[in-house]
């Protein structure tokens, strides 16, 4: 008898894939200003770590939140005993109205819509688990972030099914490719039970524009299936007015009091707007009275440790600190991207078009010996090991074309940053002639002008 | 209306978020409802629903609190501690924080009496036992497999290990006859029962120390159990999350104790849950531990823990807490001190109206015996009775048949969540309803001078009261007419 059970034994936790091999090589030899120097730099990793000296300064401001009050009262005991999963109402409430500031307070969310999760990976397992059956699909456009594979598929049985989007577009998402998406679930004999969307995008750094909203939107209505927007990106557009959630697109569409309104389900966390992936806070908004009562039963597998929200109700209720944070948080943000897409642009990378995200979808195509995705491993790993850069490669995000690598900016110090561009800058000078694209350069570089930060 | 509209929602959800594997519509949770609509507070509702249901461990925070403020460096939102503030915020490894890890570890060790050695590369972090014990089902057991559980159990399990996984639970039944231990030929009965529904075990769950009975289970149960496991082949999960409430002998012994010295046995099979919620009274922080013997289940259950980790600002603080051996020898002997007194205080005042309970020398609550206060020998009687104790008498206590126990009758109640004066009124209270209801069941007693013999649990309480008021005569097992019975 097989001793543990076929999950266990599978490969669904996805974690052979290149994206994480990665960073296992970079857990070998990791950079080190001081002490290793030639090491690995890690750019595969989507963290904010840019806006943390606000986050201290707060906390030296604001004593309170170690859990003893100005006036020496305690409430340790009420938090190490508080594990109702309802979760603090004071956290709640500040969060929903941070995520509300978050998008220009378009939408306003009520705290008892709100499951708190242990961060968006539990959040998103958990809406699979309630919106779907084993064996059922979701469709989620391409490339996508990896771990979605673990998350969405792994112990739910759910199956993913991908929407190929394409760069001569930008890797918008059309009708065409939503269609095409759902024949091929029917040839899979698969029932689709909804359109899971990242945005802004991950691995792309892009927010879904009016068209790409029509085109979900109306699919979803006329198939009768939900929509997830996992907008844990939200914080990171350069521009907020250039974001719009789910919530606002339907509301827009005058699509309340029809029936699409308890078929969207949106996920967030606080891992990449506020830069703390560690206390693991994550959430689901739904209008969806049932659903929020499961979800909110199941959360029980993966609360948020009620110390982690106490300290972030402290944080988020101060508002003159969060508006302050999400606009400098957002400057540093944009900044960083231009020094990234202006240095690989300098010497022939570009990079697509993007307002938001933590990362660019970096076009190496030109790099490549052939088109194809062997080619693309083999500038993966020589980037890796030779190079010492961990980028992730677009295999791994499932994109349908090779050549495209996701490279990370806010994980690092403006001189490490610099110095990576130097070595990819070092690395394309002395691989520059033989080339497989080298000929087709000109004609590529004018076709994607449109799609590239000039 | 409202049925169309439930017939829609469950035909756009999953089966999963619309059944009721999450177990909510249990009894046990009835009573958790009834004290949430009224519950007591001594000044501002003195009348409310006592909660006796809630396994919760308040004894020691004003040690635990003393050590927070002693060391500020703990937290990182301190002055003290703020220089880890992101090192720690941006720390997402499943892994957890090495000095984490090795805490617990040492914990764990300093619990069993420094018997055994446990390696933190071995330990897990989940959401809370909750989670441990559902990534154990999804590690190794498929959809329909089963696990065997000695009954009484913990109502938590059937959702835990069951809702999302679609594992079945098994009872090995255990008897009061013989203090509900846990035999060889009830564990070997509901293999055969399983094997002959044509049902695949996988796995054996236990709860040691007992949660609802607050036993410890003896080295020679511990062995028969282990070697039951290892002739089957089939996994023991262990849930010791109860370890460090020992209060009395006998002694606890972990599992880890009798594979490491008692018994040789595929070590592959043997997988432990704990958890800092009981022993250490943090259950807000939602500290998980797995631990496996088995390499593979501890690389899978690390994948899945991504699910569930523990947050690292809390891991900080628990790191540095487990880690000062003063103050965890210091929190484990005086919890141990406090809960003896309290558990003592409880069944000598239930023993004074000829209340038994169960022998035990562990956990936060313990197993009462009210069968002489049932009509009838029913779980429908033991519904009335307890409906009773929840609307009339005010406390809420878990029904056994919540536990999925045998017998009717039994009932657990938990001592380890209220100040002394909620003590005493949950005390004065039991005596009140006692007197009450024994004076009418002691058809045996020669000297009884009860008119009816038989219980009427129909008559409203308030008629009750009155007789109890009005009446000269007590019960001629009541050692005194207690004053507090009176002015309740």
């Amino acid at each position: 008898m097989e001793m543990l059970s076929k999950k266990a034994t599978c490969k669904s936790h996805g974690q052979d894939s290149s994206y994480f091999l990665g960073w296992q090589e970079y857990e070998k030899n990791p950079f080190n200003e001081d002490r290793n120097p030639l090491g690995i730099i890690q750019m595969g990793l989507a963290e904010n770590q840019l806006s943390f000296d606000l986050l201290e300064s707060w906390l030296a401001r604001n004593p309170d939140a170690t859990m003893f009050g100005s006036n020496g009262g305690s409430i340790f005991k009420e938090l190490a005993l508080f594990q109702d999963y309802h979760g603090l109402q004071t956290f709640k409430t500040e969060l929903v109205e941070f995520m509300a500031e978050i998008r220009r307070n378009k939408v306003r969310f009520d705290p008892q819509k709100l499951v708190l999760t242990a961060g968006a990976t539990s959040a998103n397992e958990t809406l699979m688990f309630c919106l779907a059956e084993p064996g059922e699909a979701f469709l989620i456009p391409t490339p996508y972030y990896p771990g979605f594979d673990r998350d969405l598929k792994w112990r739910t049985g759910v199956k993913i099914v991908p929407i190929h989007c394409s760069s001569l577009n930008g890797f918008r998402i059309t009708k065409a490719a939503l269609d095409e998406a759902y024949d091929e679930a029917l040839k899979l004999n698969l029932r689709v039970k909804g359109v899971f969307i990242t945005n802004p995008s991950n691995p792309l750094g892009t927010t879904m524009n009016q068209d790409e909203f029509n085109h979900v939107i109306s699919f979803a209505v006329s198939k009768n299936i939900h929509i997830v927007s996992d907008e844990i990106y939200a914080g990171t557009v350069f521009d907020s007015s250039k974001f719009t959630s789910i919530i606002e697109a339907i509301m827009d569409r005058n699509l309340e009091k029809t029936d699409i309104w308890s078929r969207i389900h949106v996920v967030s966390s606080l891992s990449k707007d506020l830069g703390l992936p560690g206390f693991r806070i994550g959430m689901i908004y739904s209008n969806n009275e049932t659903l929020i009562a499961a979800a909110t039963k199941m959360s029980s597998f993966g609360l948020v440790s009620s110390q982690t929200q106490y300290l972030l109700s402290k944080l988020l209720g101060d508002k003159k600190f969060t508006r302050h944070y999400i606009q400098e948080n957002q400057r540093r943000l944009k900044k960083r991207q231009q020094v990234l897409v202006s240095g690989l642009q300098s010497y022939g990378i570009p990079c697509l078009k993007s307002n938001a995200g933590l990362f660019c979808w970096v076009d190496m195509r030109n790099l490549l010996s052939s088109n194809a995705f062997e080619a693309e491993m083999e500038l993966w790993k020589k980037i890796l090991y030779e190079v010492g850069l961990n980028i992730s490669p677009g295999s791994s995000c499932h994109c349908t074309e090779p050549g495209w690598f996701r490279v990370c900016f806010a994980n690092m110090s403006q001189e490490t940053l610099n110095l990576s561009i130097h070595r990819l800058q070092a690395f394309v000078t002395s691989n520059g002639d033989g080339n497989y694209q080298n000929q087709k350069l000109s004609t590529r570089i004018s076709r994607r002008n449109s799609l590239v930060v000039s | 209306m409202e049925f169309s509209l439930k017939n829609e929602q469950q035909q756009l959800l999953s089966k999963m978020a619309t059944n009721d594997g999450h177990g909510e519509n249990s009894p046990y949770f009835d009573g958790w409802k009834a004290y949430d609509s009224d519950p007591y507070h001594p000044t501002r509702n003195p009348n409310g629903v006592i909660q006796m249901g809630l396994a919760e461990n308040q004894l020691c925070f004003d040690l635990i609190e003393e050590w927070v403020l002693n060391n500020p460096e703990a937290s990182i939102c301190t002055a003290e501690g703020a220089n880890k503030f992101m090192e720690v915020a941006i720390y997402q490894d499943y892994h957890g924080l090495p000095e984490f890890r090795n805490a617990v570890a040492g914990f764990m060790e300093k619990v069993r009496g420094e018997r055994v050695k446990f390696d933190p590369n071995r330990i897990v972090m989940s959401g809370g036992a909750t989670g441990a014990h559902e990534t154990l089902a999804f590690c190794l057991a498929d959809p329909e497999d089963a696990f065997l559980v000695p009954t009484p159990y913990y109502p938590g399990f059937d959702r835990d290990l069951r809702w999302r996984t679609g594992i079945q639970l098994l009872p090995i039944v255990c008897h009061s006859s013989n203090d509900f231990k846990v035999t060889k030929e009830s564990m070997e009965a509901a293999y055969q029962k399983a094997q002959e529904a044509n049902i695949r075990v996988k796995g054996f769950l236990l709860n040691n120390p007992s949660n609802p009975l607050g036993t410890v289970l003896d080295r020679e149960t511990l062995i028969d159990i282990v070697t039951f496991i290892n002739d089957k082949n089939i996994h023991l999960i262990c849930d010791e999350i109860y370890s460090a409430t020992v209060f009395s002998q006998p002694e606890f012994i972990s599992i880890s104790e009798i594979i490491e010295h008692d018994v040789q046995c595929n070590r592959d099979l043997v997988h432990l849950v704990y958890s800092l919620s009981k022993d250490l009274g943090f259950p807000g922080f939602r500290v998980g531990i797995l631990y496996s013997y088995n390499d593979a289940v501890v690389s899978c259950a690390r994948k899945m823990s991504s699910f569930g980790l523990v947050s690292t600002q809390t891991q900080h603080l628990i790191a540095s807490m487990l880690s000062d051996e003063t103050f965890t020898d210091k929190i484990i002997s005086t919890s141990s001190e406090r809960l003896a007194a309290r558990h003592g205080l409880f069944t000598r005042g239930l023993a004074q109206v000829g209340i038994g309970t169960l022998k035990s020398s562990a956990g936060l609550y313990f197993w009462m015996d009210l069968r002489r206060l049932l009509r009838e020998s029913t779980f429908e009687a033991e519904m009335e009775l307890w409906r009773i104790i929840i609307h009339e008498v005010k406390l809420n206590v878990s029904p056994g048949l919540s536990f999925h126990c045998s017998e009717p009758g039994w009932f657990r109640v938990c001592f380890a969540n209220m100040d002394d004066e909620s003590v005493r009124v949950a005390l004065r209270r039991i005596h009140k309803f006692v007197l009450v209801q024994g004076k009418a069941t002691e058809p045996t007693t020669p000297k009884s001078r009860c008119g009816s013999s038989k219980l009427q649990l129909s008559l409203s309480f308030r008629r009750l009261d009155e007789r109890v008021m009005g009446s000269h005569m007590m019960s001629p097992h009541s050692p005194m007419a207690s004053p507090l019975v009176r002015a309740t």
